[in-house]
């Protein structure tokens, strides 16, 4: 029995040579990198095409997975066998194991007996990092069997998420993964289709009609807590921010809310408004397009 | 030893953290955060008694490279790159989305 799974993951044939499956792998790996392509289609793809690496790019397991397929790393007289597989693949992010990183930690704890940390990635609402939240992270934990084998234990954890967390922020929670280590949580702001983020400060482009920018006045804009108005300025300018203090994510350092005006015309212009605007146009004499010398 | 509990573990988030720190948190040696560090990947902040500390953002930046630089076969210099030109993008994925209101 034959399986291609793997070769099929790299868009190779069975017969492809070592330097074609590790330029397979790093084409793969630019196009569809968690990293690199935000997409969830990408990180499954990756991760089928890391994990046929992992066989493919080795000879020995390579022949094992051509002779035995799926079944390649199970239990068999075969001495030597490298029973050292990661099984990590479950993670949203893999433990980085690189051999030029291996020494290190060869040296300072001595090969093996080291305890293990984990890291993870956890994407929350904007609303959550405002406010705090709690979630339940489901965790899959590989075991060694009393058979040897690699199973995947499901595991639940509590996370308290502290209002004000930032993306990319992290959180530790202690001696939760294998072994005591610590588990590192790496939080994660799903876009929101109203703020923006930068640091601590929120971003709102805020639409107002011609007349609003030229007028100035109250309009209401959105904020995390709830619609407020906002004063613009007469003559308001395209693009031009205001600024909100203290509505922005929470923290010692409170962020600040910031408004980008952008100025857009209604999609039809009734007849009285054609009207107005024919009275403007004879009446104003205001070329926009002096800048570019015509 | 840190004793294991099961559910309700101790949560903190993490201010910054030293060299030695970022090394176990990457898994990776001393010499590899300084070539970050001189291709600013990541920039510590230097206290009045010379130990860097790295921020958030830098912590991140830097398990991020080390990702890369394992799956994509990367050096530091294209990794360095590849970052700057990931967030470029991102923020103009951002603001695209935005005008497309």
């Amino acid at each position: 029995m034959t399986d291609t799974a793997h070769y099929e993951a790299l868009g190779v044939p069975q017969d492809a040579s070592a330097d074609d499956i590790k330029r397979a792998y790093r084409k793969m790996a630019r196009k569809y990198h968690p990293d690199v392509n935000p997409s969830p289609e990408a990180d499954t793809k990756f991760k089928a095409a890391a994990a046929a690496y992992d066989i493919l790019g080795d000879p020995e397991k390579r022949a094992a997975y051509d002779r035995y397929g799926a079944a390649w790393d199970q239990d068999r007289p075969d001495p030597g066998q490298d029973t050292r597989w990661q099984g990590g693949y479950a993670f949203d992010e893999r433990d980085i194991n690189p051999e030029m990183f291996r020494d290190f930690f060869a040296q300072r704890y001595g090969a093996g007996g080291m305890r293990q940390d984990q890291h993870v990635r956890f994407e929350i609402t904007l609303e959550d990092a405002i406010a705090g939240a709690r979630h339940t992270l489901t965790l899959q934990l590989p075991q060694i069997d009393a058979a040897g084998r690699m199973t995947l234990m499901t595991r639940n954890v509590d996370l308290q998420v502290p209002k004000g967390i930032l993306p990319g922020q992290q959180l530790r929670l202690q001696g939760l993964a294998k072994d005591g280590g610590d588990l590192f949580v790496e939080i994660a702001i799903k876009p929101h289709p109203v703020y923006r983020i930068v640091g601590r400060d929120l971003y709102v482009n805020l639409p107002v009609a011609p007349w609003e920018a030229a007028l100035g006045g109250k309009v209401k804009m959105p904020t995390p807590g709830g619609a407020v108005d906002l004063t613009i300025p007469a003559d308001a300018k395209h693009g031009q921010k205001l600024r909100l203090r203290g509505r922005g994510l929470p923290g010692a350092q409170q962020g600040d809310l910031y408004a980008e005006l952008h100025i857009v015309n209604p999609p039809k212009l009734s007849g009285k408004a054609r009207d107005l605007y024919q009275q403007l146009a004879r009446e104003q004499r205001f070329n926009p397009r002096a800048k570019l010398g015509v | 030893m840190k004793k294991a509990k099961p559910h309700n573990a101790r949560i903190d988030v993490i201010e910054t953290l030293s060299l030695t720190e970022l090394m176990v948190f990457c898994d990776a040696n001393a010499d590899w955060v300084v070539t970050l560090v001189d291709h600013g990947v990541v920039t510590p902040i230097t206290r009045t008694d010379a130990e860097w500390e790295f921020t958030p953002a830098h912590i991140a930046r830097a398990r991020k490279a080390a990702r890369l630089m394992r799956d994509l076969g990367l050096n530091v210099a294209g990794v360095a790159l590849v970052l700057d030109l990931i967030e470029e993008r991102d923020a103009l994925t951002r603001k695209l989305a935005l005008m497309d209101v």
